[in-house]
């Protein structure tokens, strides 16, 4: 007999990550009637999950699929915020941490010509979309914004941009999960697929083997984040999911004097960039315990973690181009992680049309944390045959702008 | 200041006979030994000190803070020094006269949604 016996769990679905998406997910499968095991090598908001910023953005995003999920995600964040908090009063002597979920809107700022007319007409592009997004000048922008450079060309202000505590609103959505009958497997990492012959049309797959025993389930979605390639690869069908690192910087504590998300115009383009090399694009935002953070970057170094002060170095002076009264601030620390790229830049949530029972829902790269309610809700409306609240054809793993880059595709 | 640049023949934490250092702490004198950190200082004062040994209060509940990880790594010990904020306390050595405040700025007011929705 073994000393550690191996569980075999049997479920509807198992979910491969306990990051906010593989959580998001798995919450609103089990408030859908589902039976669900969610497994992950580490513990939960272990990865992506728990080194970003917590972004609910839909000022960066043009029209398109993406929007639609972020502007879904706007609608469902403080719903599920509240009903989170209701279900979890009783848990923990003090309640459940608050989710810090802030709808403190975005500044874009564009401090040059050339920035303010592309940042003017994307926003034009925006408005029609249903993105409200509100021109200001230099004094205006200061008006929100004291602390801001006088060298504003043109600012955006978009009162829907929010903000969450990424790791409290993972472990929230798992608590819930539990609470309704899931089961979370932390050091389980997945070493292969359960797979069920089909007569000659091939196999279907039937669950996971992890390092801590067998789940049998009806469908396998994996929610890895940038390790879903591997994942994906190991069960049959793989995903062209690469990670993409991102390095930010933390302030000491400081008197209140960042209100916004306050973003150079110049980051809607990183983000939808594809270059490999580093990028850098100013972001900067307060936490809700008073730090500043202060990023962007962008970089595609495989799983690289390496520190590299050019990074911090670039991070640090793009703050004083649009808050020069940081200068002198102490950085405390500065932390990094890997988003989810596809080749695409949009996310990927439904099934896998080369092997029946593998599901996806990753992609995100660092939009995520805020988009996971929405990815969330997208998957569990397919798996459990309701009417999705978004197109799930853009999402799809079989969406056109994909399949040049997916291996094994059904012809 | 490090204390690996101290050469540890001219340490005057260690010689025989210590000599006091006298810096301000709130306004309130508080005297230690000659060598001692900021931290080590106000430490040694304890109940005496006006802050009761505290170095800082928490923004949310006002809870008193000492010194956590005592190596410069957990910035909870942070005190202003002659004028300039955040200063670890553990890692600064206490001079002759410096004077030191206690840092209580609150937390973040939250910015709700629609603020500063008008037009330029």
């Amino acid at each position: 007999m073994p000393v550690t016996p191996l569980q075999r769990h049997t479920a509807d679905v198992v979910v491969v990550g306990a990051g906010i998406v593989g959580a998001a997910v798995a919450r609103a499968l089990v408030v859908g009637g589902a039976r669900v095991v969610v497994v992950d090598r580490r513990e939960a908001a272990g990865g992506t999950s728990g080194s970003g910023e917590g972004n609910l953005l839909v000022s960066d995003k043009g029209p398109g699929p993406e929007l639609a999920m972020a502007q879904r995600a706007v609608q469902l964040w403080p719903a599920l915020t509240a009903e989170l908090h209701d279900e979890l009063r009783t848990g923990l002597p003090g309640g459940f941490p608050d989710l810090e979920l802030e709808p403190k809107g975005g500044l874009v700022v564009a401090t040059t010509a050339a920035g303010a007319s592309a940042l003017r007409a994307f926003a034009a592009a925006q408005r029609p979309a249903g993105v409200r997004a509100t021109e200001l000048d230099a004094s205006g922008a200061r008006a929100l914004e004291p602390g801001l450079t006088p060298d504003v060309a043109l600012a955006v202000h978009y009162p829907d941009d929010a903000q969450v505590q990424p790791v409290v609103a993972t472990e929230a959505l798992l608590a819930s999960a539990r609470r309704r009958g899931a089961v979370v497997l932390t050091g389980a990492e997945v070493t292969g697929p359960l797979s069920l012959r089909r007569g000659s049309s091939g196999t279907r797959l039937a669950g996971v083997r992890t390092t801590r025993g067998e789940v049998a389930a009806d469908a396998v979605v994996v929610a890895a984040g940038p390790w879903s390639g591997e994942v994906s690869a190991l069960l049959g069908a793989p995903l062209p999911v690469l990670p993409r690192r991102g390095v930010i910087l933390v302030t000491t504590r400081q008197p209140h004097q960042v209100f916004r998300k306050v973003y150079d115009a110049d980051y809607v383009g990183a983000v939808g960039s594809g270059d490999a090399d580093l990028q850098t694009s100013t972001v900067v935002e307060s936490t809700a315990s008073g730090t500043i953070l202060i990023g962007s970057s962008r970089e595609r170094v495989g799983f690289d973690a390496a520190l590299r002060v050019e990074v911090l170095r670039r991070l640090a002076a793009g703050a004083l181009t649009l808050f020069p009264g940081l200068a002198g601030v102490p950085v405390m620390r500065s932390y990094g992680g890997f988003r989810p790229y596809v080749p695409d830049h949009l996310p990927v949530a439904g099934p896998d049309p080369r092997l029946p029972g593998l599901w996806h829902a990753t992609g995100h790269e660092g939009a995520g944390i805020g988009l996971a309610p929405a990815t969330g809700e997208l998957v569990a409306d397919l798996l459990l045959g309701r009417p999705p609240a978004l197109d799930a054809a853009a999402f799809s793993a079989a969406r056109p702008s994909l399949a040049a880059h997916l291996v094994g595709a059904a012809a | 200041m490090s204390a690996k640049r101290i050469d540890p023949a001219r340490d005057v934490a260690r010689t025989a006979t210590a000599e006091p250092v006298t810096i301000t702490v709130d306004g309130e004198s508080v005297t230690g030994v000659r060598g001692q950190s900021i931290a080590g200082v106000v430490m040694a004062a304890g109940g005496s000190a006006s802050t009761g040994g505290a170095l800082r209060r928490t923004a949310g509940a006002g809870s008193p803070r000492g010194v956590f990880c005592g190596i410069g790594v957990c910035f909870d010990c942070l005190v202003t020094v002659d004028g300039v904020r955040d200063v670890r306390a553990c890692q600064r050595r206490a001079v002759e006269g410096a004077v030191v405040t206690t840092q209580a700025e609150g937390l973040p007011t939250r910015v709700e949604r629609g603020e500063g929705e008008h037009r330029a």
